[in-house]
């Protein structure tokens, strides 16, 4: 095992858990406006990007109309999952809102590849397909750009936060009745959680979908996402950053050192040792707020 | 006016603690009952196997979580790695020459055993991270069934399960399995029908309502959550033994994925939290929605001279499964036995409905 490996492994492993935690920002941002669980984010970035795709493809937009065009889409979509959802179910238990998640994944997940086909798309960003070589290590330029566009969006997401939306989010998350006397409209606070949930979901499908094509299996991207979002903490944007490096690495080395030992497939398991260990070691993962109910 | 209530007083405590009090009540069950068991000689050989017998198995199912989720509040979304567990034991104690009945006993202790490991999670955190854990085990066990050769003998593999009998009856053929699963149906029924009415039933209430609250008043907290997860995956391990052996006569790995978990799950709630009869309901819902609308849907595309491609046919189940998740959180959250509760109530006065309460 020579060191060349573990830093190509470590490097491409950081990037995609970069792309990951684009992911996982979803998850963040809607629980931390309105502590729903969201376990139809992996269905949602798989809907991005069949439909960007559909833009791309199906109506011939160039790439630059396309993918705004799919944003401010699943932007929308995102505001219609919470008005005609969520709105209904606060105050319900929280398994309640669990399942209507779940829901949602399982519905989003028969729909698109139901009137767009089963077969992989192909949606193609035009990013060369050799890859880089930074001493002896390969770095995939896919993994690279999405990396890379990944971090801008999330800092993005961070920056947004400190503004005047963000600020309307932030007291809405300390406090839905104070925001509420003070004159938020904490609706549609929420609202715009979901959408920019969807839009960053889907701004992540189309990285995913251009270096594994597009079909249902992106919504895999679930388990991940929630990985990163338990570890970062369920409430801490900056969190999703570190967490989306650590469990990209994790998963990577693991995949390179310990799957020639057990005959593979330990890829899929390493999000959940994460959720389980961080639970047991530290509920409120790395940067979240200590305060929830402990037994 | 079809629950008849005039006249029934009760004399003794006995009386008062009655399951059914109203006599309506006692012959609708009785009927059905009837019906279940003349079933095999009434009804269509196609529709014996291919509709009533995975609904009587997956409806213990329901049950066994709904003990979990409605009985002491706990969220599972493992439930089908416990079920994988006792499926997969007592298969390869049948085929180590063990006689069913006892390999069967022994698959659900196995699930209790590791499903007891699902429950110290629920010792340190609640609802959402319990989700979240459990969810995470469910993966993890998922791996490790796939991945251990003496187990599932490769992740591609399928074990064959051998022919058994029971009590000195074969478990062969439609109408025997039909019989052996609504036995099994019928005692795990029962148990949860009666399970609200014992103190352990009590203090899982108990326990579902607050948890310090009933540690004040003097219910172990901690036993009680270990118990409600281990009874509750013992019934999880027998109805993967008999799923195996009843209907899917065979076991592999990919059986037992988060989805069937997410199924059972959906059946609980869709039926109603902590309701016997809701869990039935469900899971005929849950189960037989998507196929007939799915025929339904064809018919009337086939009528009206549209021709849906097969990749939409063949995801319509997913979609409406999904929809009638959704639909029935949004719209009526206590699920159809609440629905049927709503209706009994409406006919329990009728045509009188000011003298309801």
């Amino acid at each position: 095992m020579d060191l060349w490996l573990i830093g190509e492994l470590a490097i491409t492993g950081a990037l995609v858990g970069l792309m990951y935690a684009l992911v996982a920002v979803g998850i963040v941002l809607v629980y931390k406006t309105s502590s729903v669980a969201n376990f139809a984010q992996g269905a949602i970035a798989m809907t991005g990007s069949y439909v960007a795709w559909a833009f791309a493809t199906l109506m011939g937009a160039p790439l630059w109309v396309a993918i705004p065009l799919a944003l401010v889409t699943m932007f929308g979509l995102g505001f219609v999952i919470e008005r005609a959802v969520l709105r209904h179910m606060v105050g319900q238990p929280i398994i309640m809102i669990i399942m209507v998640t779940f829901g949602m994944e399982i519905f989003l997940r028969g729909m698109m590849p139901g009137f767009f086909g089963v077969a992989v798309k192909r949606l193609d960003l035009g990013i060369p397909q050799a890859p880089m070589f930074l001493g002896e290590m390969l770095i995939n330029r896919a993994y690279l750009i999405g990396g890379i566009t990944s971090a801008v969006l999330i800092v993005g997401t961070i920056v947004l936060f400190n503004s005047r939306a963000g600020i309307i989010m932030r007291a809405v998350s300390d406090d839905q009745g104070a925001s509420w006397s003070v004159g938020i409209r904490v609706e549609r606070a929420i609202a715009i959680a979901w959408g920019l949930a969807a839009g960053t979901a889907t701004a992540a499908g189309i990285l995913w979908g251009s270096t594994q094509g597009v079909d249902w299996s992106l919504s895999l991207l679930l388990m991940k996402a929630l990985a990163i979002a338990i570890l970062g903490g369920l409430d801490s944007i900056p969190g999703v950053l570190l967490a989306g490096v650590i469990v990209g690495v994790c998963e990577s080395l693991a995949t390179g050192i310990v799957d020639p030992l057990v005959g593979g497939g330990t890829r899929d398991i390493v999000a959940s040792l994460i959720i389980l260990m961080t639970l047991l070691v530290r509920p409120y993962g790395l940067f979240g707020r200590e305060q929830i109910e402990r037994v | 006016m079809l629950y008849r209530r005039a006249g029934i007083r009760h004399t003794s405590y006995r009386h008062e603690r009655m399951l059914w009090p109203l006599p309506f009540d006692r012959y609708l069950v009785g009927t059905i009952a009837a019906f279940l068991i003349v079933a095999p000689f009434l009804i269509d050989r196609l529709y014996l196997v291919a509709y009533l017998l995975p609904w009587l198995i997956w409806s213990m199912a329901a049950l066994g979580l709904n003990l979990l989720m409605g009985g002491a509040g706990q969220i599972h979304l493992g439930y089908g790695a416990v079920m994988a567990i006792g499926a997969y034991s007592s298969v390869h104690l049948v085929r180590a020459g063990v006689p069913f009945e006892i390999a069967m006993i022994a698959g659900g202790l196995a699930s209790a055993m590791i499903g007891v490991i699902f429950g110290f999670a629920a010792l340190r955190v609640k609802t959402l991270y319990l989700a979240m854990s459990t969810l995470a085990m469910q993966y993890i066990v998922d791996f490790v069934i796939a991945h251990v050769p003496a187990i599932s003998g490769g992740t591609q593999a399928t074990i064959q399960v051998p022919p058994v009998r029971f009590l000195g009856l074969r478990i062969e053929g439609d109408i025997a399995t039909y019989y052996f699963a609504l036995a099994v149906c019928t005692v795990v029924t029962l148990f949860m029908l009666n399970v609200h009415r014992t103190g352990f039933g009590r203090a899982l209430a108990a326990v579902r309502e607050k948890d310090y609250a009933a540690e004040v008043i003097g219910v172990s907290t901690f036993k009680y959550k270990l118990l409600a997860f281990w009874t509750s995956s013992f019934i999880g391990g027998v109805v993967g033994a008999v799923l195996v052996v009843c209907y899917l006569r065979s076991v592999s790995p990919d059986q037992f994925h988060i989805d069937l978990s997410v199924q059972i799950v959906a059946m609980v709630i869709v039926g109603g939290l902590g309701s016997v009869l809701g869990s039935f309901f469900g899971a005929a819902l849950i189960l037989f929605t998507p196929i007939v609308l799915n025929n339904l849907v064809a018919s009337i595309a086939a009528g009206a001279g549209l021709s849906l491609s097969s990749d939409l046919r063949a995801h319509i189940p997913l979609m409406l499964y999904g929809a009638l998740i959704v639909g029935f959180l949004v719209l009526e959250p206590l699920g159809l036995a609440k629905i049927y509760d709503n209706v009994r109530n409406y006919f329990l006065v009728w045509p009188f409905r000011y003298a309801r309460k």
